[in-house]
């Protein structure tokens, strides 16, 4: 029973991480935040892809020379390289939407930013009878 | 093996409790700070793992340019978050049950470092065999990266180079919405005509000073 909980350890862990990280982007309304949970969320993802490549006694796929080394799996590794770059990618374009969304609305919190938004399509058809009043 | 083991559930059993206080901090430098310790902690739980290419990526990107890059834009917002409408409820109820049969399906998987899993079967082998011999780089997951898989690796620079371009786009557009501000400032300090090139600016005076 331990021995098992000890196999499954990093995939539970992984699971708890990522209901944490969806937990914050459904439940937070700062946008930030939101992000920040959608980084939690990428990272117990690369937690368990790095968990399935590893090999027990092996070390990192390094050549040495010896033919009886074990090495762990390379191939989740370049994967996940590769996802880690693009995630930052992603990150820099999401703070550049939210910067401009706090530039339009003057908040970064979405009940505000739709509030906001409500009152700006109400305002709108008003304006020519304002205009008129004039 | 055994000290791994136990390096590993430990610091595993410490990424969880930095989320749980991330989720919990309502101050942004806080989190944006927390997260960043948040990927340097997963930054050593890859070494452990023998990830030693991931751990040095996500140390260098993860923890460096994220946390940079959040406090950047922290220049520009409100740094604390303010107290909303309370979906706590849903959000826990959903999280719950999709973590539920998450979990369900993760007692399927072979256990963490069985040699006979699937994961191991495939064309890793031909990897570590094949590529010392047939490349002469020492390191493996270069020689995937850049060799093996290298159609990938182009993919992914699209994708960084596409992302660029929508952060130059959406920040380029930021600056000139601040000088058509600027302008209809100095504009309404002297009350002297609107540019007649920029009309923008033109239609936004008309309308203040409707």
């Amino acid at each position: 029973m331990i021995e098992q909980l000890a196999g499954s350890w990093n995939y539970i862990i992984v699971v708890i991480l990522m209901m944490t990280g969806l937990f914050m982007v459904i439940a937070r309304a700062n946008l930030v935040k939101k992000m920040i949970g959608l980084s939690i969320f990428q990272t117990s993802v690369f937690i368990f892809y790095i968990s399935l490549g590893k090999m027990a006694g092996g070390t990192a796929p390094i050549l040495d020379g010896n033919p009886d080394t074990l090495y762990s799996n390379p191939l989740p590794h370049v994967l996940i390289l590769t996802a880690i770059v693009v995630g930052v990618a992603t990150t820099a374009l999401g703070l550049a939407l939210i910067l401009r969304i706090n530039e339009a609305f003057g908040s970064v919190e979405e009940d505000e930013i739709i509030a906001a938004k409500a009152s700006q399509s109400l305002a709108r058809p008003k304006r020519p009878t304002s205009e008129a009043a004039e | 093996m055994m000290v791994g083991l136990v390096i590993d559930i430990f610091l595993l059993a410490l990424l969880v409790l930095i989320a749980v206080m991330v989720v919990r901090t309502g101050r942004l430098y806080a989190v944006i700070v927390m997260s960043g310790a948040y990927s340097l902690t997963s930054a050593a739980i890859f070494v452990n793992l023998d990830a030693v290419d991931v751990a040095f990526t996500e140390a260098a990107v993860g923890a460096g340019i994220s946390t940079v890059l959040f406090l950047a834009a922290m220049a520009y917002i409100p740094a604390d978050e303010k107290p909303s409408q309370n979906r706590n409820l849903l959000a826990g109820v959903i999280c719950i049950g999709a973590g539920a049969l998450l979990l369900f399906a993760v007692m399927d998987l072979p256990s963490l470092g069985d040699a006979m899993a699937p994961v191991h079967q495939h064309v890793a082998p031909r990897y570590l065999a094949e590529s010392g011999s047939a490349l002469h780089i020492p390191n493996v997951v270069t020689t995937v990266l850049a060799s093996y898989r290298g159609f990938d690796t182009l993919g992914e620079t699209i994708v960084v180079f596409t992302a660029g371009l929508g952060v130059l786009m959406l920040l380029a557009g930021a600056t000139r919405t601040k000088r058509v501000k600027t302008d209809n400032r100095k504009v309404a300090a002297k009350t002297a005509k609107p540019k007649t090139n920029k009309p923008k600016s033109a239609t936004k005076t008309a309308r203040t000073k409707a």
